[in-house]
């Protein structure tokens, strides 16, 4: 018997998630720690301090890049896990424009290349491992984890020699121009003669929720967003009805990548303002949780990233609060929730059906 | 003469130290992925065996203890996969990147709960760890030219895990292609239907595999904190288990061709900070000269540096090309990845 609707998009998920924290809680009780203590102290941390909500939105910015990125190529049952390279490799495109061009363009124009260097350079570090699929028939899966330790020795090579500012020993380049940076949201609310705190909130937020629209758009509302569902569904039947596989694969890697590569624009364009090693910080592996737990639907996805976003932004107060828990808590808590929302989505299932059909009856 | 043999000698042993973890691991991978369940958690499960072996050692002051616990631990995930995996039909990729995450922040939140050290582990002692082991008779070998240092230098003087490590690939070739249970594990990753007509259960086949490779990624981890290194720091498998991976691929699902790959890339990564600095090519562009400038060649500035930070991507580099099919061709088992449904 399939499930109802309404049980199997929101029911489902959320028992999910609370069985993921369910087992958290566990890891609390037997590290001696009160589960529920933590917890207020995270939610504070996210939400209530001054400045903390903005920190919270600029995590959550990372999170819709990532997430979108990896249900994009999952709605074509591809595994995208490659967010980690092709974030980095955004960053590159972001650098190379705005060190080419800062001296010479004014500032608006070189953000809008900008954007478009990080679509293009993640999206050239998704369309390989895509054509390695669709041509070679080489493993999407393996391919995009070998580009993720790619990306990162090239960045080391790179950022080591030859785009290394000169007569400085750490591994950076260069500011870039104040006029290429993304405005701060404080800095355009108090523009305003509004109050706000300082934070790395910026307008790349903006440009994700952006980014939400254009794929809801692209994946429901156009024929290749069509022809990306079918094939994900079943490769045969796409296959049977005309559908060109190959270069949709190849085409749902490249989107893919070039929405990761866009979550360079957060931290590269709006916040670090240069290019700097390993900025990806895992934020490409959570877009898998994220994109789990929303269900791979730009309105799931956004929810899981605040839900995400507050995660990182209250766990960072978890160091400060207790003794025995820092935020490598949040890491336990999001590889939980991997296992329970994405490998383990089913097991609840059986035991919902059977309580449906037991209220059925009463209800009819 | 007799000097540069000891030197290459010292490469070998460090080839072959920095090669056992990726032994054990593509090992591992290697029986998981043979009955058909993708492993991408080798990471995961490595780095939770290090930590349990550090944790024992130093509670109990045994390293046989620590083998033990890393053994326990990273079955104990391998079991997670599998439930999720085999019993759950559930995604293995999603699984697997779940016990690598899952790995990463758990060893160091019960690391700080244990021992209050920022998520190391204390120093481990002599005591608490695997030590060298001298084989019979160098002393007597010695003398002999060649031999001698050969004996001494590369065969003689690990610890019981670079043996056991040898042993294991051994022992998988056997299990694999010498044994019932290997013909059908084999079976069960091309056509899991097949075996189960034949009447052979296909969970528990799959469920033995993914155990055999919970007990080598242990050792594995025993291996990096208890007699590689001596004590655990956080993210120290620092991604060994995708080497491991690669190696497994790069050697197509074979337990040899997968030896000689983890081999291959502890090489690369023995002689990545003797290749630090050395000139690529001399001003004029005449040759590649690392061969000769190892040797102590002259060649006038500006010298072209080896770019050393791009070594460690040549074990993905070679994978991606053998896997792209550019030379030869790496087949994986047919039925890897898809969770078999019994239909009644």
């Amino acid at each position: 018997m399939p499930l109802p609707r309404w049980l199997d998009l929101f029911v489902v998920p959320l028992v999910n998630l609370a069985l993921a924290l369910l087992v958290v809680a566990l890891v609390f009780a037997a590290i001696g720690e009160d589960p529920f203590r933590a917890l207020a102290v995270m939610a504070k941390g996210a939400f209530v301090y001054p400045g903390s909500l903005g920190y919270t939105l600029y995590y959550t910015t990372n999170f819709i890049f990532t997430g979108l990125a990896v249900a994009v190529a999952f709605h074509a049952m591809l595994f995208n896990i490659g967010g980690e390279g092709q974030a980095t490799f955004g960053g590159l495109g972001v650098a190379l424009i705005c060190l080419a061009l800062d001296p010479f363009l004014p500032g608006v124009v070189v953000i809008l290349l900008a954007i478009g260097g990080a679509a293009a350079f993640g999206a050239a570090w998704g369309f390989i491992p895509g054509w390695l699929q669709a041509r070679r028939g080489s493993h999407v899966v393996i391919t995009t984890i070998m580009f993720n330790f790619i990306a990162a020795g090239l960045m080391v090579w790179l950022l080591s020699g030859m785009l290394m500012m000169s007569g400085q020993g750490s591994p950076e380049t260069r500011s870039f121009e104040e006029a290429t940076w993304l405005p701060f949201i404080h800095d355009i609310l108090r523009a305003v003669g509004l109050e706000a705190e300082r934070s790395p909130f910026n307008l790349s937020f903006f440009i994700a929720l952006a980014a939400c629209v254009g794929v809801w758009l692209l994946i429901w509302r156009t024929k290749f967003g069509y022809a990306l569902r079918t094939m994900g569904h079943s490769e045969p039947a796409a296959v049977y009805a005309g559908i060109p596989v190959q270069r949709i694969t190849v085409l749902a890697m490249a989107i893919s990548g070039a929405l990761a590569g866009c979550m360079a624009l957060n931290e590269i364009l709006g916040v670090q303002h240069r290019l700097v090693l390993n900025f990806s910080a895992g934020y490409g592996f959570t877009g898998i949780a994220v994109a789990l737990m929303g269900r791979n639907h730009p309105v799931g996805i956004v929810m899981a990233a605040l839900l995400f976003g507050a995660l990182y932004q209250g766990g960072a107060e978890l160091d400060f609060e207790f003794k025995s828990v820092t935020s490598e808590m949040v890491l336990v808590i999001q590889g939980l929730i991997i296992l329970f929302s994405g490998a383990l989505a089913h097991m609840p299932v059986p035991w919902l059906v059977r309580l449906a059909s037991r209220w059925r009856p009463a209800n009819a | 003469m007799l000097e540069a043999w000891v030197d290459i000698l010292r490469v070998l042993d460090g080839t072959l130290r920095l090669a056992t973890p990726l032994i054990l691991c593509a090992a591992a991978g290697l029986v998981s992925e043979r009955s058909g369940i993708i492993d991408i958690g080798l990471e995961g499960k490595l780095l939770a065996g290090a930590f349990a072996a550090a944790a024992a050692a130093s509670l109990s002051g045994s390293p046989w203890i620590g083998l033990a616990a890393a053994i326990g631990v990273a079955v104990l995930l391998a079991l997670v996969h599998g439930f999720a995996c085999i019993s759950q039909h559930g995604e293995q990729i999603i699984s697997g990147v779940a016990v690598n995450i899952l790995a990463a922040g758990l060893t160091v939140v019960v690391g700080i709960a244990l021992f209050r050290q920022g998520g190391q582990t204390p120093l481990l002692g002599p005591e608490e760890r695997f030590g060298p082991i001298q084989l019979p008779a160098v002393g007597a070998l010695a003398g002999v030219p060649g031999a001698g240092p050969l004996y001494a230098e590369l065969i003689s003087g690990h610890n019981v895990l670079v043996y056991l490590a040898l042993v294991a690939v051994l022992a998988v070739w056997w299990l694999l292609y010498r044994t019932t249970f290997g013909l059908r594990l084999r079976a069960v990753g091309e056509a899991p239907e097949a075996v189960d007509t034949a009447g052979v259960s296909v969970p528990w086949l799959r469920y033995r595999a993914v155990i055999i490779a919970g007990v080598l990624c242990g050792i594995a981890g025993a291996y990096l904190s208890t007699a590689h290194g001596a004590g655990f720091v956080r993210e120290m498998s620092a991604g060994k288990g995708f080497i491991a991976l690669a190696a497994m691929i790069f050697g197509k699902w074979r337990p040899g061709p997968a030896l000689v790959a983890c081999l291959l890339f502890g090489f690369l990564d023995t002689i990545t900070p003797r290749l630090e600095g050395v000139r690529m090519a001399c001003s004029d562009g005449k040759a590649i000269e690392i061969f000769i400038t190892l040797l102590g060649g002259a060649c006038d500035e500006p010298p072209l540096r080896l770019p050393t930070a791009l070594i460690p991507t040549l074990p993905y580099v070679f994978t991606l090309v053998l896997l792209a099919g550019f030379f030869g061709r790496a087949v994986p088992p047919a039925a890897l990845g898809t969770p078999y449904v019994k239909k009644h």
